[in-house]
């Protein structure tokens, strides 16, 4: 497939959200495991709202206010089992307008 | 919150609405807890709603339901990269009132409910996550929401939590999800004024058409691709099995393969000047029949998402939400009336009536779909190639004669799959379908 430049970010713009500051309800349990044993990284890229981002260094980032909930990291991440995963206190993260 | 209700309904989705009115309208106490701002802000699909499964629930629903359009076209796409082969089916048949099916949009559709829902006497309860469901040894009791003093008791708990049924597997009713049994799917609405879309799609006003597509689209994953009209607004998107998404040599993108859908030359002019206004990601559960859980126990019972209750072949999945929620509380309505106690054995006819709808004779009858096309790509790769190289051919005039055409189409195929490999795929597809 040849390749198309998106920017997700300004999808995500148009998305309504009310972010849990300091709580984020997606967490990576052990950094070094992404960064070391996983050879993949598949969140890095399947992630619908590109919440994880692969840096030069090998590590794995993880920043969850453009979350759409989906639950998709935590289910690809079945070798590691290194999401932590629930879904946000009650009234915040994505608020879909239409959905 | 240190209250006891009959019945505790988790998410205010399809299933869960349906339950909830369905158990508040025969008198039974209810209580509501939806984790969203308000129902519907969470939830997301196409979206088609199949009237016959809400008939059942609200007859009237058409007085005030916020309906798009009533569908009176539906297109089936084959693509390539330029090209799609496709059939269409329009019937002024569509056009007799009651309409079968409508577009809807969820955040309007799921409000509505809700008000029906409190309307029939439940307590609906918003911003609210449950945390855990609370037990007596194997007996569920109740749920622990995140609210100071958050715990609340019922006779039965209804999970209508959705698709990642964290509920149900935080207390071990059953395992993991598996990634090659839900599909990621993405979409985003498009705005345009309603002539816009009545002219290009050839429709009267509240008239409506769905396109279904399939093929290079999906980039060699098991998926579908769709595009809804709504009455001011085109619903797009694109769905692939999460298990494909994990294992694409390409590593694409969901959001890549929405634009790169959205370019296709087929595609881009419907679309042509729409204002985006979100983008939307969630998961379907398209396991069918054998990834279906255990669906009752003591004191508790799974419906719509959370049980795997999709038709993925159809297209099918708020109707089996609505059917599911209605049935497991016409289950708690009996276990109520005979009072003799609301362990699995009580609510046992939920799963005796399950099986006897049209929501478990369907899943049965595709139980072997999903394997079928996880094994085999060819149907979302080659086929397509082939069908639209052949329709190319046999209708561009170029001087070859048609003999020496339709040979060149049957060598491409044989090259591609063998006869054997033809032979084999239609098996497997006659008996995917029968």
């Amino acid at each position: 497939m040849s390749t198309v430049a998106v920017n997700v970010e300004e999808k995500l713009f148009q998305n309504r959200y009310k972010v849990d500051h300091g709580r984020p309800h997606i967490k990576i349990r052990q950094p070094d495991l992404c960064r070391n044993e996983c050879k993949s990284q598949s969140c890095t890229y399947v992630c619908p709202a590109s919440c994880y981002k692969a840096e030069g260094n090998g590590a794995v980032t993880l920043i969850t206010d453009g979350c759409l909930e989906c639950g998709s990291c935590r289910i690809i991440c079945t070798e590691l089992s290194n999401v932590e995963w629930e879904y946000p206190r009650g009234g915040h993260g994505i608020l879909f307008k239409f959905g | 919150m240190s209250e006891k209700f009959d019945v505790i309904v988790v998410g205010a989705g399809p299933s869960g609405n349906a339950a909830a009115y369905t158990a508040a309208k025969a008198g039974l106490s209810v209580l509501q807890i939806e984790r969203g701002e308000y129902p519907g802000s969470k939830n997301v699909q196409g979206a088609i709603l199949y009237a016959n499964a809400l008939e059942q629930i609200i007859p009237d629903f058409r007085e005030d339901a916020p309906l798009e359009r009533h569908i009176i076209e539906q297109r089936m796409w084959v693509l390539d990269e330029e090209s799609f082969v496709g059939t269409h089916f329009r019937s002024d048949d569509y056009n007799k009132p009651p309409y079968n099916r409508y577009t809807i949009i969820r955040a309007q559709f799921d409000k509505w409910f809700s008000s029906k829902v409190k309307e029939a006497g439940a307590l609906v309860i918003c911003e609210t996550t449950v945390e855990c469901l609370l037990m007596d040894g194997d007996q569920v009791v109740g749920v622990r929401c995140d609210r100071q003093g958050g715990e609340v008791f019922a006779d039965v708990v209804i999970l209508a939590d959705g698709v990642n049924s964290t509920l149900a597997r935080k207390a071990g009713f059953h395992g993991e999800i598996q990634a090659g049994n839900v599909a990621l799917a993405v979409k985003e609405i498009l705005f345009m004024p309603q002539e816009t879309i009545e002219a290009r799609f050839n429709i009267k006003e509240e008239e409506g058409v769905v396109i279904e597509m399939f093929g290079k689209i999906t980039d060699g994953m098991m998926g579908t691709g769709f595009l809804y009209t709504n009455k001011d607004s085109i619903t797009l998107g694109v769905g692939c099995m999460l298990s494909d998404f994990k294992e694409n040599p390409n590593r694409t993108s969901p959001y890549t393969l929405l634009e790169k859908m959205k370019a296709h030359p087929s595609v881009a002019p419907l679309i042509a000047g729409g204002e985006m206004k979100e983008y939307c990601a969630h998961l379907i559960p398209e396991g069918g029949f054998y990834a279906v859980p255990k669906v009752h126990g003591n004191g508790w019972m799974i419906v719509g998402d959370s049980g795997g209750f999709v038709n993925a072949v159809h297209r099918e999945g708020s109707n089996l939400a609505m059917t599911t929620g209605r049935l497991a509380a016409e289950a708690a309505i009996a276990a109520k009336a005979a009072g003799k106690g609301f362990k699995a054995k009580q609510l046992a006819s939920y799963k005796q009536a399950l099986d006897e709808s049209f929501v478990m004779k369907d899943l049965h009858k595709y139980r072997d779909m999903p394997q079928v096309f996880h094994q085999n790509n060819q149907f979302f790769t080659t086929y397509p190639e082939l069908i639209n190289q052949a329709a190319r051919s046999m209708i561009t005039v170029d001087g070859i004669d048609k003999k020496t055409k339709e040979k060149e189409i049957f060598s491409n195929f044989r090259k591609s799959r063998s006869l054997t490999g033809l032979a084999g795929d239609a098996l497997k597809l006659w008996r995917a379908f029968r």
